[in-house]
């Protein structure tokens, strides 16, 4: 499903991005951690009007490394928190390619997630801006960036992995 | 909760235990609220977070909303956030610049930085009933008492009680001490916005595993697994140490004894302090620039006892979590019996080195953000304590007999035998029925 021009690009990248929700859905991590370049980042500032990770507290700012150490520490046997486990269903839609050139596309897109852990429902929503590199099998992140719409309010509890 | 309303005092606080009333009962809470939290100084935040006139930021004390404001003349001050009109709240947003005025969005009252009035529109409707400008009853009412030390801002809604350097006492001044003087400015500033986390438990559990060293190597085991593992990987993978951040979280996992070589101090009041376990010395250009600016502005000598203080936690009973060597504090906001909300602030020491702002960055994600690895764990353990508490059946007791009648009492410092006793919480609960008592 390499990226092409005008409508193959857009239903690409759709289908990537239903294909990522998949992923972390399905808690298939190493999938997952494929789904980035090897600099891939994943980013949610911790306030919309933010233009850099580096260096400013964000929610989330996690390369390839960080991300794994999550994924070792979710699977990890002692991971009480992780007892029950957190289901999540996303929702990716109202896709908007707003680049592309021959080797990346930068594609806007809206989300909302349900979150369903020890008897509790949870729902974030916001927006997604994925800057993608094209790749003979397809697309690889190299930087996801994740506004919610509540990245300034109080959190009831915690994310234990991405949205 | 259903709990035998006959106990005294005495028995519901005991010296190596406590009934889960004191956790669980919504009219302990209440009076609490009263004896505790609207009686002692409450931590309003740092001067820094205003730093213009004009600019506001709102917080609580206990269920009281407060504004901390800086007027025209720069002063600091601490208002209820309440109109003298009719009641509307006059900031609504967490913080931001009021210009001039707080103005009503109700009916335009006006009120200056330090809730004076300013401005009534129509005043001629008052004529012949109140003295709207003049009368104190008209103007915002400013928190009973509020001061600083070191410019953090606290503020108590009790006329009387002790002032806030006595009340800090040498415990819990050393965590603001402790914080300042690690700049070579003698100064830190805040970095906004806080990350707010709602506990579903009582604020005091919370406040009793900030100062838990049994806990760590149990309750975050995965985390410091996972970061001990990672830091092989990045060294196969890379030929580098994996950045600070990977340690400060695989020493969750440090052996027990090294828990047990810690000690705590518990002080007047309930301040109670843990002392620090992490290597944050290193000898890595960083620190070693770090150490220089400091040995530049007060000289070698006190730049070496400034950097050889070690504690991991200072709790400024009830309010406060600070960590001085990190730069974050967590301040406690009880909103329920069983709901605390917790305010995380990080600083940035003036004139310190980038990279020293880094591992407290570092800190402050891994630790304190709301995608935390570690305070995952620990919020499911307070849901899950608090769970077990509010229940009638099952045992009616909260144990506290971990190295009971082995702390040893000098100057008005009480010490523990070893750093997992649970003299912490034993210091807590004796400032706690202090307080409840009619106290403190
Ligand atoms: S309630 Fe504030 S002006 Fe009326
Ligand atoms: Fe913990």
């Amino acid at each position: 499903m390499a990226g092409g021009n005008g409508t193959d690009t857009q239903r690409a990248v759709e289908q990537f991005l239903y294909r990522q929700s998949e992923i972390l859905d399905g808690r298939r991590w190493d999938d997952w951690l494929m789904l980035f370049t090897e600099d891939g980042k994943y980013w949610m500032p911790a306030h919309e009007e933010q233009e850099t990770g580096e260096g400013l507290p964000n929610i989330f700012y996690e390369d390839n490394y960080l991300m794994d150490m999550r994924i070792r520490r979710i699977e990890h046997p002692y991971a009480h928190s992780q007892k029950p486990k957190n289901q999540m269903s996303h929702v990716v839609s109202n896709v908007i390619i707003e680049e592309e050139d021959d080797n990346s596309v930068i594609a806007r897109s809206k989300f909302v997630v349900v979150e369903y852990r020890n008897d509790d429902q949870r729902y974030f929503a916001g927006k997604y801006c994925h800057h993608l590199i094209k790749a003979d099998d397809g697309f690889r992140i190299k930087l996801q960036r994740v506004d919610i719409v509540n990245a300034e309010g109080p959190f009831e509890y915690v994310l234990q992995f991405w949205l | 909760m259903p709990y035998d309303q006959n106990l005294s005092m005495d028995q519901l606080v005991q010296s190596d235990r406590v009934h889960k009333a004191c956790y669980a009962d919504d009219d302990i809470f209440e009076q609490e609220l009263e004896n505790i939290f609207y009686k002692s100084w409450i931590y309003m935040g740092h001067e820094s977070q205003v730093p213009n006139p004009g600019d506001y930021w709102t917080t609580w004390i206990g269920k009281q909303r407060m504004i901390l404001s800086r007027g025209d003349d720069g002063q600091v001050h601490v208002l209820y956030n309440r109109c003298p009109h009719r009641g509307a709240l006059l900031c609504n947003a967490q913080h931001g610049n009021a210009g001039k005025a707080f103005r009503c969005p109700y009916h335009a009252w006006q009120f200056h930085m330090d809730g004076s009035v300013r401005q009534i529109p129509m005043k001629q409707g008052y004529d012949g009933t109140a003295d709207v400008l003049q009368d104190a009853e008209f103007a915002m009412k400013k928190a009973e008492r509020y001061d600083t030390y070191r410019g953090f801002v606290f503020a108590s809604l009790s006329e009387d009680g002790p002032d806030l350097l006595t009340w800090l006492g040498q415990g819990a001044k050393a965590a603001f001490d402790d914080i300042c003087n690690r700049s070579p400015e003698g100064e830190v500033e805040v970095v906004p916005n806080c990350f707010r986390i709602i506990q579903k438990s009582n604020w005091k559990i919370f406040l009793e595993n900030q100062l838990d060293a049994l806990h760590p190597s149990i309750t975050h085991h995965s985390t410091g697994d996972a970061a001990a593992e990672m830091q092989k990987v990045y060294k196969e993978r890379t030929g580098e140490d994996a950045p600070m951040g990977y340690q400060m979280l695989a020493d969750f996992t440090l052996p027990f004894e090294k828990w047990d070589s810690i000690s705590t101090y518990g002080y007047e009041y309930g301040h109670t302090v843990l002392g620090g376990y992490m290597g944050l010395r290193p000898r890595d250009p960083v620190t070693l620039d770090h150490e220089a600016g400091l040995a530049e502005a007060y000289g070698a000598e006190r730049m070496e006892e400034i950097l050889s203080t070690n504690v991991h936690h200072v709790l400024v009973y009830p309010c406060l979590s600070v960590q001085p060597p990190l730069q974050q504090l967590r301040a406690v906001r009880p909103l329920a019996a069983d709901k605390t909300m917790t305010e995380i602030w990080h600083f940035r020491l003036k004139g310190a080195p980038e990279g020293i702002y880094e591992r407290s960055l570092a800190y402050y994600y891994h630790v304190n953000s709301p995608s935390t690895m570690v305070n995952a764990d620990d919020l499911q353990n307070f849901y899950s304590c608090h769970e077990g508490l509010r229940q009638a059946g099952g045992g009616d007791w909260v144990s506290f007999h971990r190295n009971a009648g082995q702390d040893i009492t000098e100057g008005g410092v009480t010490t523990s035998v070893t750093g997992m006793s649970e003299q912490p919480m034993r210091n807590m609960f004796a400032a706690w029925k202090k307080y409840m008592s009619g106290g403190n």
